[in-house]
Formats: C-alpha cells, structure tokens, sequence
C-alpha cells in the first residue's frame, strides 16, 4: 500500500533502501548456497526404495523408512506435550499474572535462561531425567519429552508476542460485553494471535527437527522400526550425523536424509498451516487479514 | 486446549503403566532383548552384526546405543547394558570387565595429497606434534605453515598416538582439535599443509574413492590394513565387545556370533580387520 | 475477583502449567549440580577460573580445569554473530514485510523457516567443506573463531528474521496509516516508527537468538578448530564451553566427567549473565 521502494528522498534513503535489499538478497543467496548444496548432492539418492526400505550397512545402503517414523513419532510427542503446556504457559504469563509481579518475573526470567541451555545439556539432563529417573529407558517418549523441553521457551516468547499484538481494545470491549475471562481468551484472544502461535510452532517444529545432541543420549540410536513409544528410535538428524561423521562413505546417503529431512519441514509448515485454517475456520481468515493488510 | 492436557496426562499416565508391565522380561519371556553401549567407533559396526543376528533369530531385539568407550563400560559395569563396546585394548584396572576382542583397526598420519613430503620419520612427527617444526620446508616440504590436526581429551585414538610416540597431551600444540574419524579426514582434505592421524581403514577408503588424501607410512611399513592383518604395521588397536563376569545366555551366543567368521563381511565392509582365529 | 468457575479454573490450570515450564529449569540446575559436586567439593570454584590449562583427568591434584579461554570464546562467538546476524535478519524481516514484490513477500518467511530447520550438522559440514578452506586459503589454520561466527550467524539469522517479522506483522495498521497521512517519507516510517514500535519484539527475537548462539554445538565444534586458548585474532583457532561438552563427554569417567558438569554449569551462568543484560537494556529502553 505504500511504496516503499521509490526514490523519494536522498542518500539517506537510497541508503536505506540499499541495506535492506541486500539484506533480503543475502538471506536468499543463504538459502541458495547452502539447501543448493544438500539438493544437488542429495537427489541421487532419492526415490521411492530410499523412503519405503530399511536401512542395511549401517546406512550405506537400504532406505531410511523406519528413521521417518521414529522423526515423526518423536515429533509428535513434543509438540504434543509442548503445546499445551506453552499456551497455558503464555496465556498465564500475559493475561493472568501481574505485570511485573515477582511469580510473573521469576517464570520470565527462568524461561529465558531455558532457551539458552545447549542442547548437549538437555540431553545429558534428558537422559538423568526421563530415560533414568522415570524408567522410560532409551525410547521415543524420553526423546520427545526432552525435546518438549528444549522447544518450550521458543513456543512460549512466539505466543507472548502474538498475545501483546492483540490491542487491549479487544479485552476491553469482551470485558464490557460481560464475556468471561474463559471466552474471551479461546474466542478472541488466541484466535486473533494465532500468528503468532503458529510462528511459535513452527520454529519448535525446525528446532525439534534438527536436533541431533539432546537426542543421542534419549531416544538413542538404533536404526529398527519403533514398536510402541517405549523403542529406541533415531531420528533423521541423528542419521545425518552418523553418516557424516562416524560411518566411511556415509556422506551421499547423509545428504539424501537431509534433503528429505528439507522437504518433510515444509511439508509439515505447510500442513501446519492449512490445519489452523480448517480449525479455527473464520477466526483464523479474520486475524489473518488484519496482520496481512500491513503488507 | 483442555482435551490437550488431558491427553498429555493420559499419555504419561500410560507410559507408567506399561512401563511397569509391557517392558519387564519376566511377563513378555518370548522377546529376548540385548543392550549394547559403547565406542561411536565399534557401534556401526555391532549394529550391523546386530541385523544379522535378528535376522536369523527373530525373536531376538538387539539395541546398539553409541557414546564412546567409557560410557560403554560404565554401562555394562552398571547393567545397564548387557555389552559395552570399547575401541581399545583392555587395561588391567578394568579386571571387573571381561574383554571380547571382535576386530583390528590401526591408526595413520595423513597429509593431502598434495603435499610433496611423502616420509616423516619418528623424530619429525614428535616435533611436528610439539611445535618445534612448524614449516614444511623444516621436513623438506614447501614453504607453508604446517596444520596440526590432533584428537580432543580422552579418547581412544589419542591414547593410543600418545602412547607410541611416548608424548604428553600437555606439550602439544594443536592447530585444530576434531573429535571422530570423518572430521579429521574431511580437515585434512580441506586444508594442502595439514597434518592428522586416523584410522587407517577410513583413510584407504577415501584414496579408493579418489580423495586427496595420502597415507604416511610409519617406521618404513606402509599403512594398510594388510599391514595390521599380518601385524607388521606398528600402531594398531583392539576393538573390543565387554561384559561383567562371564557373558551368560543371549549375550554369550551373541559374542561367540560376532567373533565367527559368518561377520568377516561386515567388517572388511566397515575397513576393520577381523581376527584371526 | 472471578466472576466465573472456569475462570477460576483455567487460572489455576494455567498457573500450575507455568510452573511445570519454570520447573525444567530448576530440575535441569539441579542435576548438573548433583552430577559436578564431585569437582566442587574437591576443586572448589575458583581453580576453574586461574588454572592456566584445561586437563581434567587423573587426580586432583595434578589435572587442571581452566574454563577461562572457553568462557571468553563462547563470549565472543555469540557477540560476533549476533552483530552480523541482527541487522542482516531485521533488514531481512523488513525486506519481506514491506519492500519486497508482493509473491517474494509470500514465500520469504517459508524459506526462512526452511533455513531454520537444517541440522546444525549440515551447516557444519558445508562449514568445513566450502567456509574453511576458503579461510584458511588467507589466513590458515582455516577452523577459527571467524568460521564459527560466520556459520552460527547463519544459523541464527531465521530466529532474529522470524520473529521480528512477525512483530511487524503484528503492528497496528493504523500506526503506519496516521504516519503516512502526516506525510512522513518511507524510510522515515521504518526508522521513526516501525523500528521503535517494534522494539521490545526485536529485542526478544535477538536475545532468544544469542543464547542460542552460546548453545549451539555441533556445528561449531565442526568449525572453530577446538584449540583450548584466548584468541589473539579472528583467525585463531578456538573452543567453546559447548564443544568442550560435546568432544569430551562421551570419554569421560569420575572427575573428567564431573568437571564436564561443571562446564555445564558454567555455561548456564554465561547464558543467565545474558540474560539478564539484556533484561537491563530492555528496562533501559522501555516498553513501547
């Protein structure tokens, strides 16, 4: 709706418009550089065998299927588990506490430093935890649970954010129409943040995705199909890794997960998307539009 | 949002119960299970072995864990492994352990292949290693500094090196640290005035695939595995299966099954050198 | 004060969740605590800063523990990629949310998060493969502390570009109408506007991603050359606290181990020092 490319004004703006370009431009040439890379070595090595076959020489060989199911079941006790846990999170940090208040600032201020621990740390912390403490052994549910913790605060901050975009207008005008706090938050509130949630997902989902560090230690390494949630299974990333680094001629295979591993994040971003639409139908198509109307 | 929390409750609820019930051996007697931990560097290689034992008995589930040879001896002396995986000769403070020794593997300096020095002799790889001779030219190279590529703390492979050129980790001075095998070949080939040491069956691999990459001989022998085949090649290490006490049942057949020669195939496939019985 | 049961409920509900997430922190804390008391009650703190050399095995006596270098390379790796990472990523977000051609305005956040889900282990290896020796064709050994910040700004540059993105999506329309009405020229509503009404967002996208910077591990223990020392330049070679837990830990026993822990530890309070830095500019700053 403006234009803001237009050479309105001086060098300033030249200036400006310069850095911004190249900005966008260099994020482009990133991208290029490096999934061109994981393209143009990994193609080869896909086709339907490498997707429904499993692995045999360590890797070398064979297909990944049972990898794909693990990633996946370990995907989905994470976001499983994190989701609820980081709308409760945020939706108490933002709509209930007190601003500032010291219970508020404590979780604040922990959760912050959560987002900071490396994720070798949360594997060893995995490890103690779930896999020792709770019995659960090395399996999907000790990976996936460790990842729900690693994902947490990333989920957490997106929410929070797209809670603060919703103007307080909108409480307000809830508030006097004598809605509940419980009503205004599923029907207005989240609803109208959505982008920010889905934002928060789909970071969780890219960070999950991969991890290779928090996972060794946790869902463990063993290349079988997974059972029940109580098998080790590893991951797509823990698969690259090995491959990479520990398994002679392993390098083609590990670039043909990882561009698999590519096409299965946008297949779930965009699923991710299509989803919240079909579930919040209006809601989602109204928020949408007033966050989309700025561009 | 509610029906979520209740299904994360009930999926922890779950897990407490058939942990307690579906996992122990004594109600499920028809699936055996074996834990293996241990060395990054045997793992491949039992996990292979593993597949072909469950191929030939079904009812058996065999789960390879990595993380490096102490974890897997701390986990066999702990049982939380009925094997541990260790990729180095057995000590004699380990006496509680018992070693099973699966395959040969030995260690070799590389350089790129375009290094024109193509002999160090003992005395120069010392130096190399301790910073007195930091040129190529000082070894009868070009003139470029030399890149030494050296193993991080604690691991096998650097112990071994340490051992045989009787040096102190303390008095090296590295240029790069790496941690496995890959890493130090892939730092080697991308660098002409490296220098590192690995294992010898990486090593050849890459030449075979047509890498940059040559092999130092040590003390005249050249560096192959048919040198640790025959014995002749000075720096070679054990990789080793343990376990506490004597390995009993699944464990034991297990073993006697990776030390047969039905395994020789996985690992020559893995640049390993299987024993000789 | 709640007029309604579910109210009531869901506060409760929601209050006790937010302690579980606040909880992780403290079972985390705990348990490297726990696993490192071995070195405190043998070592104590303070070797850990003066000892001039990291070799933690063998007896107390004779090992030495010195995190200092690996403290100051953490430091400066995260430092030096959020200073090319935060501009790069909010001219990015800025690109994408208004100046760029309407299609690339839609597919930009998809690549983005594209970007954001590569393992940390493919960025390593194109690091070592293409970023290294280009390097050290200059300035060998190639693996420095200058490879590390290159490749882990790219790998923080989808956080910062995301979720400042979607702060700038979540500005109120009305303040780029009433600016626009009073006849301020484009660049001046980015400047004058956009950036400042965006400021708390941008500051939490760019703390989220420095300690994600000072986490990061496989990629640069691929990358910086792991040599244990205080950099003289860009170009030497160095270790981080991550990479020292990574190398190390799988080989460890006893007091090896427990110091890793402590290592561990260590990384915690850089990460909480951060943070609370940040807090600070934050208050500085003000909310908008």
């Amino acid at each position: 709706m403006f234009d803001f490319s237009s050479n309105h004004a001086g060098t300033n703006h030249r200036l400006w418009t310069f850095f911004v370009w190249t900005s966008g431009i260099l994020v482009f040439a990133i991208f290029g550089l490096i999934a061109g890379d994981v393209v143009w070595r990994g193609i080869g090595q896909i086709n339907l065998t490498f997707l429904t076959d499993s692995p045999t020489r360590s890797g070398r060989a064979g297909g990944i299927f049972p990898i794909l199911i693990s990633t996946l079941g370990i995907l989905g006790l994470c976001l499983g588990t994190a989701i609820p846990l980081s709308l409760a999170t945020a939706i108490y940090l933002h709509e209930f506490s007190r601003k500032n208040g010291a219970s508020a600032r404590l979780i604040d201020r922990s959760l912050d430093v959560l987002a900071g621990v490396p994720s070798i740390v949360f594997g060893l912390f995995g490890n103690a935890f779930f896999a020792v403490t709770l019995e659960l052994g090395f399996s999907l549910l000790s990976g996936g649970l460790t990842l729900a913790c690693m994902a947490l605060p990333l989920m957490i901050r997106s929410t929070q954010q797209g809670l603060r975009a919703v103007p307080d207008s909108f409480r307000l005008t809830a508030a006097s129409l004598g809605l509940s706090r419980t009503s205004t938050i599923f029907r207005i509130l989240l609803p109208a943040a959505l982008p920010g949630i889905l934002t928060g997902i789909i970071l969780g989902i890219g960070r999950a995705l991969a991890e290779t560090a928090a996972l060794l230690f946790t869902s463990g390494y063993v290349t079988r199909m997974p059972e029940s949630l109580f098998d080790s299974g590893r991951t797509l990333s823990i698969h690259i890794y090995d491959l990479a680094m520990n398994v002679p001629g392993g390098e083609s295979n590990a670039y043909g997960t990882a561009l698999v591993l590519m096409i299965l994040i946008v297949a779930i971003n965009v699923t991710a998307g299509l989803l919240a639409r079909m579930l919040l139908g209006r809601h989602i198509r109204l928020s949408f539009h007033q966050t989309r109307s700025l561009s | 949002m509610k029906r979520l929390i209740v299904v994360c409750l009930l999926v922890a609820v779950s897990g407490c119960v058939s942990d307690s019930t579906g996992e122990d051996p004594k109600t499920a007697p028809k699936t055996q299970k074996l834990v293996i931990t241990g060395s990054s560097t045997v793992a491949p290689l039992a996990a292979e072995i593993a597949q072909r034992y469950e191929q030939d008995h079904p009812n058996v589930r065999i789960d390879v864990q990595t993380g490096g040879s102490s974890r897997g001896m701390a986990d066999a002396r702990k049982g939380l492994a009925d094997i541990g995986m260790v990729s180095r000769a057995h000590k004699e403070s380990e006496r509680d352990l018992t070693p099973h020794l699966i395959a040969h593997d030995g260690l070799c300096l590389i350089v790129h292949a375009t290094n024109p020095v193509s002999e160090l002799t003992r005395e120069q790889i010392i130096h190399i290693y301790q910073g007195q001779i930091e040129n190529w030219k000082e070894v009868g190279g070009d003139d470029a500094e030399i890149v030494v590529v050296h193993k991080a703390e604690g691991r096998s492979t650097l112990e071994l090196f340490l051992k045989h050129f009787q040096l102190d980790n303390s008095e090296i001075q590295p240029d790069i640290v790496i941690g496995d095998n890959q890493q130090g070949i892939k730092s080697v080939l991308g660098n002409p005035h490296a220098i590192g040491y690995v294992s010898i069956g990486a090593a050849e691999y890459e030449v075979e695939q047509g890498r940059d990459l040559k092999l130092l001989p040590l003390g005249g022998i050249e560096a192959s595995t048919a040198h640790i085949e025959d014995g002749s090649f000075p720096l070679s290490r054990e990789l080793n299966l343990v376990t506490l006490g004597e390995p009993q049942g699944l464990a034991a057949e297990f073993i006697r099954f990776a030390q047969s020669e039905a395994v020789h195939d996985l690992i020559e496939g893995l640049y390993f050198v299987p024993i000789q019985k | 004060m709640f007029p309604s049961k579910s109210d009531f409920l869901l506060r409760l509900t929601t209050c006790l969740l937010s302690w579980v997430s606040a909880l992780i922190l403290v079972l985390i804390v705990w348990f490297l605590f726990v696993e490192s008391e071995l070195v405190w009650r043998e070592v104590g703190v303070l070797r850990f800063l003066t000892d001039d050399r990291w070799s933690p095995s063998g007896d107390f006596s004779s090992a030495q523990f010195g995190l200092f270098p690996m403290i100051v390379a953490s430091l400066l790796l995260a430092v030096g990629s959020i200073l090319l990472a935060a501009p790069i990523g909010v001219g990015a977000a800025l690109f994408a949310a208004y100046y760029a051609p309407r299609g690339v305005r839609q597919i930009f956040p998809r690549i983005v998060e594209l970007l954001g889900g590569i393992p940390s282990v493919v960025y390593g290896l194109w690091g070592l493969v293409v970023l290294v020796p280009l390097i050290s064709a200059y300035h060998p050994p190639g693996t420095s502390l200058l490879a590390g910040i290159v490749v882990v700004a790219i790998m923080i540059l989808p956080t910062v570009a995301l979720l400042t993105l979607s702060t700038f999506q979540q500005l109120p329309t009305s303040l780029i109408h009433s600016a626009a009405a009073l006849g301020i020229a484009p660049t001046g509503i980015v400047r004058s506007v956009i950036l400042p009404a965006s400021r708390s967002g941008i500051m939490t996208a760019v703390l989220l991603a420095v300690t994600r910077a000072v986490g990061e591990t496989m990629a640069v223990l691929m990358v910086c050359g792991n040599v244990i020392q205080a950099p003289s330049s860009p170009f030497s070679p160095v270790r981080t606290l991550t990479a020292n837990i990574a190398l190390e830990m799988a080989y460890a026993m006893q007091s090896h181990r427990s110091a890793l822990f402590a290592t561990g530890l260590a990384l915690m309070l850089v990460v909480t020092l951060l943070v609370l830095i940040a807090e600070q500019q934050r208050g500085k700053a003000g909310h908008v």
